[in-house]
């Protein structure tokens, strides 16, 4: 591919034809503001925090949709673009509640940083604010309407990555908002709670349900592993704080999917539930009781016996999970095969 | 009398004002007398003169009658169509002189047009393709099919032709573009969906002359090798659809839209995609985006749709009147076509002459006319023998012209200079009742609702506009409104995402730019010298002037007026509530504003 050569804030930088300025801006180690964009999705130029200052241009254009040309002089910290930044922050901060103090985003959120970043503490315009009711009628995440900054991710990652499209845009001018087909509870729409939308939330619109109130961003420990859940492999890190689990976010630089399903995004409450099997119980007298490994083993054995000897061995059947490693289950099959049965079956066919 | 043809104006603004009733009855009146077989009726397009609507003309002879009613239809009949005396009082009438002519080229409001573009306007029957293949109708499509395309594209660009749609962009480059570009597959498009408040120019000539949008499409198809066109129009104009389709299907039976036109192996086929209503499906990305069937919002360029458009197919997206233009530049030569207008603007621009104006309607006129020519000359000046004070042009993207430019000649740069634009070329004139605060108000109010609501300036920032304007207009602005209106105005302009947003702010700049002591009183004095702001005036009677007749004190519902009959009255304004009953029922102008 081509190169072209153009300066960012006075240094000389060689890109490749068809890079866009943010990109471009990345390779020399500058960075420049984003809400909408995201590597993954479609360029849509939404949000305007990005906008660079370009000789020649009349306006100020956005760094993450305009390509890279021979000879572009650009400036991405000029007095002009922090003002139009500042603008725009001001804008959001304008219609966006001020309780960072609860909000489970502080310490991941854009806003709060870019806010930081431009000396922007609250709005100086004043006015009507969304009231949107909050939405927590699904068991994994809350949707705070009000606090969304309509950057779209969600719509084009539920759109575009997914292929679900649960939301998208309604209504326009102020009232525009995202939200589900004729603005449904998100439990009455097509969502199926993927999480996709949670994790590239940069504001606290979309937080998970699980973990709320639990640990902040910048105090867990993110503990890399792999999804239990199925065959699939994807990588994801455990935010563990204080031993315990407080929330999963997904890898998305792992080689298989970055993005999660709902199992693996929401499904590991189980790690800490009260009621989950530590050891084996045995039922004595009509209760379960607790029982070693030795005894509960002894029993099965036993039981398998009886049955093979009485009914033969196709009277017998193994059923193992998804959730074994493979060599698990390479072992179970065999244990049911030198049992004398190919009675053999796992729950992820299901 | 040998056969006469009688021709109704049928556009939109004459069939509300009752044509077509008016046409029921002459057609009922000549079958009475057993001659309507004498005589050709037809519904012809807009003729532009809205104010004075209906409007009839006779041919061959070419009188001229306006607000004709179904009751005068008997008497038209008797008196002129059979014994040649012209009815005086359904004549013009000069609101100036009081003459009254048959001629309607004397009328100030045609005399100083020139209708290239509108020829047919008003002139053929629309529904009938046989009638505008009489004046010359696609004999630019002839003759291109015979050029090269390069040579097409050429003589578009030499006749300096602008893009009609507001921004001006020149059409032989966009043309060139499409062309170069790479691609088995490209679109026309034909962008009609006029939303300005008060503009009904593309109206207009859909309406009055849909062949000529069509020959100009399928000119611009084979000059860029695109077999393929859709005509974006807006749901609301009903009529021009239904003419849009009937002309589509009977250029399909002539041979000039399909397959193999005109025996010359070239294919072009013209959909039509009707609009739901939103003014940003106006702008070019976000109508390619509802074409596609996506939710209109617009899309970042570049890339620019000559490069990816429709589908992400090369597309050439011009305006109604853009297109219209073509079949004139091709049949009567680019210098022709460039002999007319400035330097930079070249041709003709259709004006809708909306507001305060005596003669409302439609109006086309040379590039580089004044304001003044158009608004007092065609336009008749302002009504009730007010004070002109500004114009309004361009739409809600627009800008607002002051007295002192009356003198501007209208063309693409010097409109952008003044800090208005083109636009699609609505023109409402303002006179001295209009508050200026509150028109800015009005036009924020406007695009904040048709703000797509995709990016954040144009999106939040209309909002906070309009929000400051709201205040300002009710008596509570404060010192910082002016320079935080102009900060934010300046900031939407700067980094919104399209062309709506980048001029939503222009209405609060230019009447910022030439009426700011407007919004310093409403401000700093509490005070709205046009009296439209109702926080900021009070009513009082004039004692001089009032004859004590006790009038309003009767269609006062809050007993807010005393005062002895044959006494000087007087309005309490603590108990006043600014209704305006007062002012509206005295005889003798005693109500006052202060």
């Amino acid at each position: 591919m081509s190169q072209v050569n153009l300066t960012i804030n006075g240094i000389p930088v060689q890109a490749k034809a068809g890079m866009t300025i943010l990109e471009a801006a990345k390779t020399v180690g500058i960075d420049i503001p984003t809400f909408c964009h995201d590597p993954e999705l479609a360029k849509v130029g939404a949000c305007r925090i990005c906008v660079v200052e370009v000789a020649g241009a009349r306006n100020l254009p956005a760094a993450c949709t305009v390509p890279v040309a021979e000879g572009m002089v650009i400036q991405t910290e000029t007095e002009r673009v922090r003002a139009a930044r500042k603008t725009i922050l001001n804008l959001i901060w304008a219609n966006h509640p001020q309780d960072c103090l609860v909000c489970e985003k502080t310490g991941s959120c854009k806003l709060q940083d870019y806010s930081y970043r431009y000396g922007v503490s609250g709005s100086i315009y004043k006015g009507q604010k969304k009231e949107i009711p909050f939405d927590d009628t699904n068991p994994f995440f809350f949707r705070d309407l009000n606090k969304c900054i309509l950057c779209g991710k969600c719509v084009r990652k539920c759109h575009d990555i997914n292929g679900v499209g649960a939301v998208d845009f309604m209504w326009r001018g102020f009232k525009t908002m995202v939200t589900t087909p004729f603005d449904v509870p998100i439990e009455e729409s097509s969502c199926v709670f993927c999480g996709m939308c949670v994790d590239v939330c940069p504001v606290g619109a979309l937080t998970p349900k699980q973990g709320l109130g639990q640990g902040r961003s910048f105090e867990v420990d993110k503990v890399f592993t792999t999804c239990p859940y199925c065959g699939c492999g994807c990588t994801l890190y455990l935010n563990v704080k204080n031993d315990k689990i407080v929330g999963v976010t997904p890898n998305f630089e792992g080689p298989i999917n970055g993005h999660l399903c709902v199992k693996g995004r929401f499904g590991w409450d189980f790690v800490d539930s009260p009621d989950r099997l530590k050891t084996p119980l045995i039922k004595k007298g009509g209760q379960f009781v607790e029982a070693g490994w030795d005894e509960a083993l002894d029993l099965v054995a036993e039981k398998f016996k009886e049955v093979r000897a009485q009914y033969g061995a196709d009277a017998l059947g193994g059923f193992s999970s998804a959730r074994c490693t493979n060599e698990d289950n390479y072992l179970f099959q065999k244990l049911l095969r030198v049992l004398g049965t190919n009675n053999v079956d796992h729950c992820a066919r299901l | 009398m040998s056969h006469r043809r009688i021709l109704f104006c049928a556009g939109t603004g004459c069939i509300s004002s009752g044509a077509l009733k008016t046409r029921d009855a002459l057609v009922s009146e000549l079958e009475k007398r057993g001659i309507r077989d004498q005589y050709e009726v037809v519904l012809s397009g807009c003729h532009g003169f809205c104010e004075q609507g209906p409007l009839l003309i006779v041919h061959p002879e070419d009188t001229f009658y306006c607000g004709v009613q179904p009751e005068d239809m008997a008497e038209l009949i008797d008196e002129y169509l059979l014994n040649g005396r012209v009815v005086e009082r359904l004549l013009y009438k000069d609101p100036v002189t009081g003459e009254r002519t048959s001629d309607h080229m004397k009328i100030g409001f045609y005399a100083k047009q020139k209708r290239l573009v509108l020829h047919n306007c008003g002139v053929i029957d629309p529904e009938n393709i046989n009638e505008y293949i009489g004046t010359k109708g696609y004999e630019a499509l002839k003759a291109a099919l015979k050029m090269e395309r390069t040579a097409i594209i050429d003589e578009v660009k030499r006749s300096g032709l602008r893009g009609r749609g507001g921004a001006g962009f020149p059409t032989g480059m966009k043309w060139e573009f499409t062309f170069k570009t790479p691609g088995d597959k490209k679109y026309i498009v034909c962008n009609a969906d006029e939303g300005d408040p008060g503009a009904f120019m593309d109206r207009s000539v859909l309406e009055g002359d849909p062949h000529a949008v069509l020959e100009g499409m399928i000119i611009a198809g084979y000059a860029i090798g695109a077999d393929e066109g859709y005509v974006y129009v807006r749901a609301e104009y009903p009529l021009a659809v239904k003419r849009l389709r009937i002309a589509i299907t009977q250029a399909e039976e002539f041979g000039f839209l399909g397959s193999n036109i005109m025996g010359t192996g070239f294919n072009f086929k013209i959909n039509i995609k009707e609009g739901a209503g939103a003014f940003v499906c106006g702008e070019e990305t976000a109508l390619l985006a509802s074409i596609e069937g996506e939710r209109g919002m617009p899309r970042p360029r570049p890339p620019f749709p000559a490069i990816s458009g429709l589908w992400g197919k090369p597309t050439c997206l011009n305006n109604v009147e853009t297109f219209a233009n073509i079949p004139l530049i091709i049949r009567e030569g680019a210098d022709s076509f460039a002999s007319v207008g400035t330097e930079r603007s070249k041709g003709t621009k259709i004006f809708a002459l909306t507001g305060k104006i005596n003669n409302t309607g439609l109006a086309e006129v040379p590039m580089g006319m004044t304001m003044r020519e158009i608004i007092f000359d065609i336009g008749g000046g302002i009504r009730d023998g007010k004070q002109f004070k500004a114009v309004q042009i361009g739409g809600p993207s627009g800008g607002c012209l002051p007295a002192e430019l009356l003198d501007l000649p209208i063309d693409y740069d010097s409109l952008t200079q003044a800090g208005a634009m083109m636009g699609s070329g609505g023109l409402v004139v303002m006179d001295e009742n209009t508050c200026m605060v509150d028109l800015a108000r009005y036009f924020l109010t406007f695009t904040q609702n048709e703000s797509c609501g995709k990016c954040t300036p144009c999106r939040e920032g209309t909002k906070r506009m309009l929000e400051a304007l709201e205040r300002i207009t009710e008596g509570k602005g404060e010192s910082g409104d002016i320079p935080m209106l102009e900060e934010l105005a300046n900031s939407i302009k700067d980094s919104s995402l399209c062309g709506l947003g980048q001029t939503a702010p222009n209405p609060i700049l230019s009447t910022l730019r030439y009426f700011r002591h407007e919004y310093e009183e409403h401000i700093l004095e509490g005070k709205c010298s046009a009296g439209v702001c109702r926080n900021l005036v009070t009513y009082h009677i004039d004692a001089e002037k009032c004859t004590g007749c006790r009038a309003c004190t009767r269609v006062c519902p809050v007993e807010a007026i005393t005062g002895d009959k044959k006494q000087p009255h007087e309005i309490n304004i603590q108990v006043c509530i600014k209704c305006g009953a007062c002012m509206e029922k005295c005889k003798f102008d005693a109500v006052i504003l202060k």
